[in-house]
């Protein structure tokens, strides 16, 4: 018997190729290789202006490489190459096998209407067209990311900023994507609701078995949530292994430095 | 000098020739919104001037012209529209919707249902039904291309999430020929059943947005909706009070101070049609035959 899931988990799901980006004569990023693989979270960190953003922007096909290429499997099993996608394709792709939570929630969200139509936007985008289901769902989604379901019909303007990025996530995840690109998620909270926001983010991870790329310069995010590390310095990565290994043994001095700088608990 | 001072339909030929080309292309994509040049017209933005120059693009000397105004021929918007072909391309007028061939209007289409061979120029003026949820022109353009109308649905999501039903009463959102979505122009969305499969040519012409859309003859217009919360066209639930129409578009009137008021059709021409043949209503004065011998014995 051959398990077929397994099998699936053992192709990478996204595959980065020599990735570089130059702005001019700025190179913002320079030869990024890696394979990410179904449920797998990427720390992606590193000072600003390390080009973190930019192989972001990169990854999830929103910026056209200068050179190398990203390849993606899609749901039918078949890896294909970003840039050749269609644009009504790579959209579609965006906003059902892909989720993009940014820094700002404002970016994510549509501010002036309610939490409910900002969940049910992309099921409404696939065609959904029932009114009492599409409420249905993203009811049981503000639950699940402990958002009182009376404040349904508010919108997010009224939010604080944690419930915002709560907000933003289960707008994202409630058509079940594979993948979901995060730019900072926990910028701009305070520590104890950073906390829940990152205890949230990692049972939703372990539940829907997700596959992530975080992009954080915080260190202690990227220790709680992610399994492997990538800490880039100049557009190039300097460093990557598994989150305990990097951020308990660095190997290159500015990793090192990088680590004690954080305070000792 | 005996050079006329305008051209006939007061845009010079070149203007119409790019303006026809606009047409025709809105024609060949029902319901996309084909770019052109408007021009300054002698009014103001939000008179008509889209629809004015699609009248004048189309209009030739045999033509009847009827211009209405939120259904009715006798405000001055409409009367101004009237005149001013009358006097630049010297066409026939007309108040009946059955004579005319063209048929300019501003926010309503007809009672009488329109035939094979009538013009409808609509006055638009914002013709993107997705503005106010998406404000860059550059994504709405990209969101039509790619038939993402997702967002759309938002809109009616909002109205039954706040109103408990779909409270867009008018430029209600429609899908043309099951591609575009299109905004009808402010028409009531008692309207908009009017649209579909309608025998009648419809323009629309938005001059300050500088944009022409068209609906060609016997074409497929459906009103967006939910499946549990179904399109439904709305109107008072009252008969006019002049011609007892129940099934007609209603406006309504506010007499007193008191809370006194009174249901009328928009549409003049369908009303005094009606009172004509004899219908009457509550509030009308006297039957109308009277009146009408009055007037030719005095």
């Amino acid at each position: 018997m051959v398990d077929q899931a397994a099998l699936e988990n053992d192709e990478p799901l996204l595959v980065a190729a020599s990735l570089s980006k130059s702005f001019g004569r700025i190179a913002a990023c320079r030869d990024v290789s890696f394979a990410l693989y179904p449920g797998e979270v990427l720390a992606i960190v590193g000072e600003s202006g390390s080009g973190k953003s930019t192989l972001l922007q990169m990854l999830s096909g929103q910026l056209t490489p200068s050179a190398g290429h990203v390849s993606y499997r899609m749901r039918d099993g078949i890896t294909r190459d970003l840039t050749t996608l269609g644009e009504a394709e790579r959209r579609f792709l965006f906003r059902t096998d892909w989720g993009f939570v940014h820094q700002d929630p404002a970016q994510g969200l549509r501010m002036a209407v309610s939490a409910g139509a900002n969940v049910g936007e992309r099921l409404m985008a696939v065609g959904w067209n029932h009114y009492g289901r599409i409420r249905d769902t993203a009811s049981d989604w503000l639950t699940r990311v402990e958002i009182d379901v009376a404040r349904i019909d508010d919108a997010p303007r009224t939010y604080s900023g944690g419930m915002r990025q709560r907000l933003q996530i289960a707008r994202n995840l409630v058509t079940e994507p594979r993948l979901v690109f995060m730019d900072e998620p926990t910028g701009g909270l305070d520590v104890s609701v950073q906390a829940r926001l990152l205890d949230l983010l990692r049972s939703l991870v372990a539940e829907l078995n997700l596959a992530v790329i975080i992009v954080t310069h915080d260190l202690a995010v990227a220790r709680l949530l992610s399994h492997r590390v990538m800490v880039m310095k100049g557009g190039r990565v300097i460093e990557t292994g598994l989150t305990d290994q990097v951020l308990d043994d660095p190997r290159e001095p500015y990793t090192q430095l990088l680590v004690s700088s954080i305070l000792p608990p | 000098m005996n050079a006329p001072a305008y051209n006939f339909a007061y845009l010079d030929e070149q203007t119409k020739r790019m303006i026809r080309r606009a047409i025709l292309k809105a024609i060949a994509i029902p319901g996309y919104q084909v770019p052109f040049a408007s021009r300054e017209m002698p009014m103001p933005y939000g008179w008509g001037t889209g629809g004015v120059q699609v009248t004048a693009a189309i209009l030739g000397p045999q033509d009847v012209l009827k211009v209405i105004d939120q259904g009715s021929d006798d405000t001055t918007n409409a009367i101004s529209i009237r005149k001013f072909f009358a006097k630049t391309a010297g066409v026939a007028t007309t108040t009946a919707t059955d004579e005319a061939t063209v048929i300019q209007t501003r926010h309503r289409i007809p009672e009488t249902a329109l035939h094979a061979n009538q013009v409808l120029v609509y006055q638009v003026p914002i013709p993107e039904p997705l503005r106010f949820l998406e404000p860059r022109e550059t994504e709405t353009r990209r969101m039509h291309a790619l038939a993402e109308y997702g967002l759309m649905h938002v809109k009616l999501y909002e109205d039954i999430a706040r109103f408990g039903h779909i409270a867009t009463a008018y430029a209600y959102p429609v899908k043309v020929n099951a591609r575009y979505v299109m905004d009808p122009s402010p028409t009531p969305k008692f309207d908009n059943p009017k649209m579909d499969n309608c025998p009648a040519l419809q323009l629309f012409g938005a001059g300050r947005e500088k944009r022409i859309y068209a609906i060609p003859p016997y074409t497929q217009v459906v009103s967006l909706d939910f499946e549990d919360h179904p399109f439904e066209p709305y109107r008072f639930n009252a008969p006019c009070a002049l011609c007892g129409a129940d099934n007609s578009y209603l406006d309504e009137i506010v007499t007193d101070d008191k809370g006194g008021r009174m249901f009328v059709c928009s549409d003049t021409d369908y009303c005094e049609g009606r009172q004509a043949a004899g219908h009457h209503g509550s509030l009308s004065a006297a039957p109308y035959k009277e009146k009408a011998q009055e007037k030719s014995n005095g």
